[in-house]
């Protein structure tokens, strides 16, 4: 089957596909010739029902959550719920302007307000911002916080940020868009940082360290406040990238294990959809001694009404044009709303149970990297079925495709060979990973009797697997 | 019973035996020992029902004041064709992950790579990526580009008549990198070019500036490229994409990159989010370009497939050494886009800028006409600064206008918090207003000469 | 076993420097361009730029990594190989034969190995 062939090879000179109301007024005057487009631009032709028929099909050359299992793990891809998408589609949300004067926004202002203490609630944590548009995001603004923070106390020469060599590659990225230089932690036998090599790592010169709590294995660190007391005490703060919040709401908060900065993924834990890759939003939590630091404007509560304050004087300035991706904050807003307390800590609860139900038993085959009770997610090492096989973790997640489900995250994090991690999030029941446990541990058995078939997945999809040398070599990025 | 959780008190059950625990703590044992379990429950009412929820939200959603918008400033409230909102929610796009996965990802790899064509199209670029948080962010990114392309360089010179929001996030980007910030001064509403030259030092790595500006008024680039490239810096031009219908492209301007913001081709204004950035290069700058790439490649059986490529510059990769750390963007939001340029075609967006301009035009045609409001001659897109005789009529102006459900105009003060520009009014008309609509505007504003 | 030729001189950053006078030719090692995979891109130097021993001089990517090439010795650049720009797959095919970029005007650095040196380096890594 050929892939959809794009819309504008498919255009016809002349056709049109939408109606203006004709002008009632006198035609524009000519723009100077001096500023004058020289051409046309190239863009499709087509009639409304080419374009519907033309998108309608490649929505469905796609794998979303409501079609199947996608147990991507550091993604939370947990159920969208449909309430939010009629919630933010809203004309009294949509039709609004950022510039309107504040009286005519309250609505907003006030989702925004209860929505940075709903947050600072689950964190622990004193303020916040809704700025920034996504995780990577979020990091970059916190960061700045710190580097802001050290800055002010003259303390310029705090210029490294800790990373363990577990973590994501956002991390060491929004450091150094920060200026941070980076060091980077070990990891013990346990899978968790190191202590010892913690200790030799904080110098005079460390700003602070970036942790993720479970970690990137779905371990939780549980010297977390020996290591806060550490960092405290050679003078650096502490940041925590909130991917993994999924496992531990309601039932320990960044604050309480000592963290002065914490980013969450709306889009990760609190259920945003990931809309093939954005709109998100990575919103940002942090300390009391922070708060002279938070992105222009704040929302402040005074008089009985919601404002909007840009006159804060150390502030970091912005990260976006407005306050943050609106639409996305009001589909989390009201996903706090439906669980409330108790939902929210159930769904943790859920989402580790699930995770390690899967553990146990795919470890009746395969081997799971640090095989102890996990949390939200766990990692399984197929460098052993490489070994004897030939099978790679590649080669498994391309046959599940054949299988009907979406694959794990492959190859992260880096420090476990041939890795796969599964996520499975608290939306998905037994039913669901009894069946597709059951597909990956035939795999297994396949991988033994039959490897050549599993290096040959996918067959039954639109394409086979894809030549990436030529498409980085040679590449092609427009048609 | 909890919203979106499946399990039964059976699956619990079952469960719990399988992994080899009593209960649900058991599997917390660690955050226990870690000293960081919680007692109590979070300060958080109760979960709601569906019904309950909406009846909550509704309510605040109430809360808010639609009127018929003449406020732009970056966000527009153009008309957005039915389709464009139908499409965009099927859940193929809505619910999927970052196309990582090529093989069953094609519906959505092939529309970035549409949304990437149409880029170009409109730039005459080369090379775009798969969108960046916004217009703002996008400038930031773009500044970073410019400066760690060319390395014994330091100096960025930026116009003042860009996009307040988008020096703000420069400036704020800038902050801690060691990174110099040079500011091109305006002049009669545009940028001040006879300046230029004199900004140039062996430290600058490029210039930025965007058209329309920040007032709206078009900006004559001719020539501004070549003083560019003499010292092999690098340019780079920030246009409304709308407005790229009727001026010279980017890239016809001779520019190596062009940003913006989308949220004029079909992305309703909703309080400024989400929206997306688009930045196009050159093919000298394809290696460097931040954002996720869709290429065009086959499969093992000769098919044509889409895939995310050039993945070597970003931040899984690079870690560090990458020069943004942007993972999700805004996807969806470039295929609401795409729809959107798709569905118009050039004629049809032509229309649009066209329209959004003859309107414009017509208000400011009856504005210049009032005693109290001064106004310049440059040629506007869509967005006209006018400015008042007092501080006092251009609130009556505005209020008047709001009790009739109208907004007036953007407080340029609001953007540039600069005293000079408190009595400017920013006006952006759209072809979505009708003439009845502003024959009222300038009727109820006609009043304020009698006072 | 990863080929490794004998009169050239290494660097830990799995490079090679053939030194003659005060001029360098500089590539990769054959353990360098196994560990990338398939080259699909080398970014060069700019011609009569200065480095600094250390400093990142170019960059080398596959599909699923990037890998920074530090100037083994400091210098100018007095040429690069400008054949890996079309073919970037040359440098897997033959990574000796095939230079990245030359120095002019070098200063020794004292960290660098001779082949045997390189050798026992290598056998500590895997």
């Amino acid at each position: 089957m050929n892939s959809e062939k794009l819309l504008i090879n498919n255009s016809v000179k002349g056709r049109s596909a939408y109606k203006f109301p004709p002008l009632d007024v006198k035609p524009a005057k000519p723009v100077k010739d001096c500023f004058t487009r020289l051409d046309e631009a190239i863009l499709p032709e087509v009639s409304e029902l080419d374009l519907v028929r033309h998108f309608s099909k490649l929505s469905s050359m796609a794998f979303g959550v409501d079609f199947g299992f996608y147990p991507l793990g550091s993604c939370t891809m947990k159920y969208n719920p449909k309430v939010n998408e009629r919630l933010a589609s809203l004309d009294g949300f949509n039709n609004i302007h950022p510039l309107q004067d504040e009286d005519t926004v309250q609505g907003c202002l006030k989702i925004y307000y209860e929505m940075i203490k709903d947050l600072c609630e689950i964190s622990g944590m004193d303020w916040g911002t809704l700025q920034p548009c996504a995780g990577a995001h979020g990091e970059y603004t916190g960061l700045k916080i710190i580097r802001s923070y050290f800055l002010d106390k003259k303390e310029e020469k705090r210029n490294i940020i800790l990373i363990p060599e577990s973590a994501h590659g956002t991390n060491p990225a929004s450091a150094h868009m920060n200026g941070f230089d980076i060091r980077i932690v070990k990891s013990d036998e346990r899978g968790l940082v190191d202590l010892d090599d913690l200790k030799k790592n904080l110098k005079a010169d460390v700003a602070g360290i970036m942790l993720t709590n479970p970690n990137t294995l779905g371990l939780f660190e549980v010297d977390i406040l020996k290591i806060s007391k550490m960092v405290h005490e050679a003078g650096g703060l502490l940041y925590y990238d909130g991917a993994n919040m999924n496992a531990i709401m309601g039932k320990a908060r960044p604050r309480d294990m000592g963290f002065d900065v914490v980013h969450f993924n709306l889009h990760k834990t609190f259920s945003t959809p990931h809309g093939g890759g954005g709109p998100g939003s990575g919103p940002v939590l942090f300390v009391e001694k922070l708060k002279k630091f938070v992105p222009i404007p704040d929302v402040v509560f005074k008089d009985g009404k919601y404002k909007l304050d840009w006159n804060i004087e150390k502030s970091l300035g912005k990260v976006s044009s407005f306050y943050g991706n609106f639409l996305v904050i009001v589909r989390a807003y009201a996903y706090i709303l439906s669980m409330g307390s108790d939902g929210l800590k159930s769904a943790s609860e859920h989402a580790v149970l699930n995770a390690n139900y899967m553990r146990v038993i795919l470890k009746k085959k395969y081997k799971v990297a640090y095989d102890r009770i996990c949390m939200h997610e766990f990692v399984l090492s197929l460098q052993n079925l490489k070994d004897s096989t030939g099978v790679s973790a590649l080669d498994i997640s391309k046959s599940l495709i054949d299988r009907g489900y979406h694959p794990p995250t492959m190859y992260f994090p880096m420090i476990v060979h041939e890795a796969l991690m599964f996520e499975p999030t608290e939306t998905e029941s037994l039913q669901v990973m009894d069946e597709c446990c059951d597909v990956i541990l035939d795999l297994y058995e396949k991988a033994e009797k039959t490897p050549e078939e599993l290096k040959k997945s996918p067959c039954k999809t639109v394409i086979g697997r894809v030549d990436e040398v030529l498409a980085a070599r040679n590449p092609v990025l427009k048609g | 019973m909890y919203s979106y959780i499946p399990h039964t008190f059976g699956d619990e059950k079952k469960m719990l035996e399988a992994i080899g625990v009593n209960s649900i703590d058991e599997l917390f044992v660690d955050l226990k020992e870690g000293g960081c379990l919680l007692k109590d429950f979070l300060n958080i009412d109760e979960g709601l029902s569906e019904e309950e929820v909406i009846r909550k939200v509704k309510k605040l959603a109430k809360l808010n004041v639609q009127g018929v918008s003449f406020l732009g400033a970056g966000v527009y409230d153009h008309i957005i064709p039915s389709a464009v909102t139908s499409l965009s929610s099927l859940p193929g796009f809505v619910t999927s992950y970052t196309p990582y996965q090529a093989e069953i990802s094609q519906g959505i790899l092939e529309a970035f790579f549409e949304f990437q064509t149409m880029i170009c199209s409109l730039t005459s670029l080369p090379v775009s990526n798969a969108t960046l948080y916004d217009g703002a962010s996008a400038a930031a990114e773009a500044a970073s580009l410019i400066l760690s392309s060319k390395r014994s360089c330091n100096e960025i010179i930026v116009s003042s008549t860009i996009s307040p929001f988008s020096l703000e996030c420069i400036k704020t980007w800038i902050k801690g990198t060691g990174n110099i910030l040079v500011i091109l001064p305006e002049k009669e509403g545009v940028s001040d070019f006879d300046v230029l030259e004199g900004l140039i030092t062996n430290k600058t790595a490029g210039l930025m500036v965007q058209t329309p500006n920040k007032y709206g008024f078009f900006e004559d680039l001719t020539g501004i490229s070549s003083i560019v490239h003499s010292f092999k810096g690098l340019f780079a031009i920030s246009s409304d994409p709308l407005s790229l219908t009727l001026q010279k492209s980017q890239g016809q301007w001779g520019s190596d990159i062009a940003i913006g913001d989308t949220q004029s081709l079909g992305v309703p204004m909703a309080f400024g989010g989400p929206s997306a950035g688009y930045m196009a290069v050159s093919d000298a700058l394809m290696r460097k370009i931040p954002g996720r790439i869709v290429g065009k490649t086959f499969d093992n059986q000769g098919n044509t497939a889409y895939v995310l490529t050039l993945q070597a510059r970003e931040q899984h990769i690079k870690r560090e050494r990458a020069t943004s750390n942007i993972c999700s963007n805004e996807a969806l939001i470039s295929i609401m886009n795409v729809i959107y340029t798709s569905q118009l075609g050039f004629k049809g967006m032509k229309e649009a800028a066209l329209q959004s301009r003859a309107k414009a035009q017509y208000l400011f045609e009856g504005l210049k006409k009032l005693s109290f409001v001064s106004t310049k001659n440059n040629d506007f897109f869509l967005e006209f600064p006018i400015e008042f005789d007092s501080l006092e009529r251009l609130e009556k102006f505005l209020f008047l206008l709001k009790e009739k459900g109208i907004f007036g105009g953007v407080r340029l003060y609001s953007l540039t918090k600069n005293k000079e520009d408190e009595k400017t009014l920013l006006v952006a008309v759209t072809e979505k207003r009708t003439k009845e609509e502003l024959d009222e505007y300038l009727e109820i504003v006609g009043r304020l000469e009698n006072e | 076993m990863s080929k490794i030729i004998d009169g050239l001189l290494y660097t830990k950053d799995h490079e090679w420097l053939k030194v003659e006078g005060t001029e360098a030719t500089v590539g990769i090692t054959d353990y360098a361009q196994t560990s990338l995979g398939e080259i699909v891109y080398v970014e060069l130097p700019v011609v009569d730029d200065e480095f600094s021993a250390k400093e990142e001089i170019a960059n080398v990517e596959s599909v699923k990594a990037a890998s920074a090439i530090y100037s083994p010795v400091s210098g100018t650049v007095s040429e690069v190989n400008e054949e890996l720009s079309d073919n970037p797959e040359l440098l897997n095919k033959d990574s000796y034969s095939n230079f990245i970029f030359k120095l002019k005007d070098i200063k020794m650095e004292e960290d660098l190995l001779d082949a045997e040196a390189y050798r026992e380096y290598l056998k500590t890594l895997d």
